[in-house]
C-alpha cells in the first residue's frame, strides 16, 4: 500500500514527478526534498538570459506559490539526503551544508522569493540528521559541476545554480578578462554571452574544436568558426595545468604548454558528475548515475529521474544518462506513472537545444561518436542546415543549425521511426 | 479552455506541435510558437495539456 512517496530533488525532474503523481490521482502523503533553499527553478536560462541580464531571476521560477500549494506536498527546502537504506526504506536527511550551492564570500547576491542574502549561511556545528521512512522513493538529485584544483580561488566560477549564475553575472558586469575552461554546451554558451557583453573572452578545451565530443569534427569546426567570427579567442587542443593567483584571487590560467592566459574571471565548465555520493551504502547499483531498468526503477519501489538517472532506453537499446531539460520533465512524469503501476518502458527521443549568438542548435536523438554524419537539408556553408547521424544504417540523431522548423519536425520522425539510411534522400 | 503561448520564452523545440497539431504551429523563419486555435474544443484538452507539460521552456499555459 502506497501511503508515503518521497521525492529527493526539487528541480525539474522532481517537480515533474510530484505533479504527475497528483495528476494521476495519487492522494497519499508526498514529501519533496530540495537541497537548495530556493523554490524549484528552471536551469537552461541560467547560462543564457539570466547570465546576460535579459531576464531577471524571478522569471526562472518553475511554479508560483499557489501552484506549489496545490500539490499538497511537504516541501522541505534546504535539506539534503545524506544516506539511504533501501531495504529498510529509510532516508537520512540533514540541513544542506554551508558552501554547497551558495555564493562565495563577498559575492552575495540579491535574493529571490523568500531567500535573503546571508540566510544561506549555517552554523559550523554538525547538523542534526533526520530519519524519514517511505513506501516509494524518487531519486532526482541531479548533477554537480566537475571542478579543477584551485576552484576555491576568488574569481573562479562554475554555473549550476541560480546563485552561481547571479554571482557570475555581477562579476561580468565589472568588465573582466574572461577565460572559459571547457567548450561543451555550457562553456560555449557562457563564452557567447560574455562576448555579447563585449568582454575579452578566451575559450580553452583539450579537443580540436568546441562541441567536438558532442557532434564530431565537421560541426565542431563550424562552431569554432562562429566563436572566432564573434571575437572569441580559441585555445583548443590544450588542457589547463593550473590557475595562477595573487592574494587568493585568480589572475591567470596556465595551459599545458606553460603559456599563461591573463584572467580576472575563470569559468570552469568541464562537465558534471551525478550527485550519488549519498547512495554509497544504500544497496543500490550506482555507476555513471543511479542504475535503473527500462522502467527507471533502481530497486523495488525506488526510481530515478533526470540528470542523475542511468537507464536502459529500449528505443536505442542502450543505457543512457541524459542531462537535458526536456528529459527531466519526461522522465519525472514516466517515473510517476510507473510508480503507480503503469509498468511502461521509458523510450524517449531525447531533445535538446543550445543558443550561441544568432545560432540555434536543436538536436533530436543521440549522437554516438562513431555515427556517420550526413547533411540532409541545406548546406554547412550557408549556416542553415540539418544533419542526420546514422549508426548501423539507422538514423539515430538529427541536428538542426538554424533549420526551418517544418523540416526539422519531419527529420525528427526519422529518429522516432528508426528509419534506415535510404529515406534520407530529401527534397 | 483558453490557450496562451509566451513567444519570449519559446525555444522552438516543436514539442507542442507534436503533442497538439492544429492548436500550435511554428513560425517558418525561427520556429517560434504560434497559437492557431486559442480556444480549442474540449476533446483536445489532453493534447494541449501534454503540450504544456512537454514544453522545455514552460512557454505554454492552459486555463479553464
Amino acid at each position: 500500500m502506497l501511503r508515503h512517496v518521497v521525492v529527493v530533488g526539487a528541480s525539474a525532474a522532481g517537480l515533474a514527478a510530484v505533479e504527475a503523481l497528483r495528476s494521476k490521482g495519487y492522494d497519499g502523503k508526498l514529501t519533496l526534498i530540495g537541497g537548495e533553499r530556493r523554490p524549484p527553478y528552471d536551469r537552461p536560462p541560467l547560462s543564457k538570459q539570466v547570465l546576460s541580464g535579459v531576464w531577471e531571476p524571478e522569471r526562472v521560477v518553475l511554479r508560483d506559490e499557489p501552484a506549489i500549494d496545490r500539490l499538497d506536498a511537504d516541501l522541505r527546502l534546504g535539506q539534503t539526503a545524506v544516506g539511504l537504506d533501501a531495504s529498510r526504506r529509510t532516508l537520512r536527511l540533514a540541513e544542506t551544508a554551508a558552501g554547497l550551492s551558495t555564493p562565495k564570500l563577498g559575492e552575495a547576491v540579491a535574493g529571490l522569493g523568500t531567500v535573503q542574502p546571508g540566510e544561506t549561511a549555517v552554523s559550523l556545528d554538525v547538523p542534526p540528521v533526520d530519519q524519514l521512512g517511505f513506501d516509494a522513493l524518487v531519486i532526482a538529485t541531479g548533477v554537480r559541476p566537475r571542478r579543477l584544483p584551485g576552484s576555491d580561488l576568488a574569481g573562479v566560477h562554475t554555473v549550476r545554480t541560480l546563485d552561481d549564475a547571479l554571482a557570475l553575472r555581477t562579476l561580468l558586469r565589472s568588465g573582466p578578462k574572461v577565460v572559459v575552461v571547457g567548450a561543451g554546451f555550457l562553456g560555449s554558451e557562457i563564452a557567447a554571452v560574455a562576448r555579447g557583453m563585449s568582454l575579452d573572452v578566451t575559450l580553452v578545451d583539450p579537443h580540436p574544436a568546441p562541441l567536438q565530443r558532442q557532434f564530431g569534427a565537421r560541426i565542431a569546426d563550424l562552431v569554432g568558426q562562429t566563436h572566432r567570427d564573434h571575437g572569441v579567442r580559441l585555445r583548443m587542443n590544450t588542457g589547463v595545468s593550473r590557475f595562477v593567483s595573487s592574494e587568493g584571487r585568480v589572475t591567470g590560467v596556465e595551459l599545458n604548454d606553460r603559456t599563461v592566459l591573463d584572467a580576472d574571471v575563470v569559468v570552469v565548465a568541464i562537465g558534471s558528475v551525478p550527485a550519488t555520493e549519498w547512495l554509497a551504502d544504500s544497496g543500490l547499483a550506482v555507476g555513471n548515475g543511479v542504475e535503473c531498468d527500462a522502467m527507471c526503477q533502481a530497486a523495488p519501489g525506488i526510481y530515478a529521474a533526470g540528470d542523475v538517472a542511468s537507464w536502459h532506453n529500449p528505443r536505442f537499446d542502450r543505457r543512457m544518462r541524459i542531462e537535458h531539460r526536456l528529459n527531466a520533465t519526461e522522465q519525472g512524469t514516466a517515473v510517476a506513472a510507473n510508480l503507480l503501476g503503469a509498468d511502461r518502458p521509458f523510450a524517449p527521443v531525447p531533445y535538446f537545444w543550445s543558443d550561441q549568438y544568432d545560432v540555434r542548435l536543436q538536436a533530436y536523438g543521440i549522437f554516438p561518436p562513431d555515427a556517420e554524419m550526413t547533411v540532409v537539408r541545406g548546406d554547412l556553408a550557408d549556416r542553415r542546415f540539418a544533419a542526420a547521424f546514422v549508426e548501423q544504417d539507422t538514423v539515430v540523431g538529427v541536428l538542426g543549425w538554424n533549420c526551418p522548423p517544418r523540416e526539422l519536425r519531419e527529420l525528427r520522425q526519422l529518429v522516432a521511426d528508426g528509419a534506415p539510411r535510404p529515406t534520407l534522400v530529401g527534397p | 479552455m483558453k490557450v496562451f503561448a509566451d513567444q519570449d520564452r519559446c525555444v522552438a523545440s516543436g514539442q507542442c506541435v507534436f503533442a497538439a497539431e492544429g492548436v500550435f504551429d511554428q513560425r517558418d523563419e525561427d520556429g517560434i510558437v504560434v497559437v492557431l486555435d486559442d480556444s480549442p474544443p474540449d476533446d483536445r484538452l489532453f493534447d494541449v495539456q501534454d503540450a504544456a507539460a512537454g514544453c522545455p521552456a514552460l512557454a505554454i499555459t492552459v486555463e479553464g
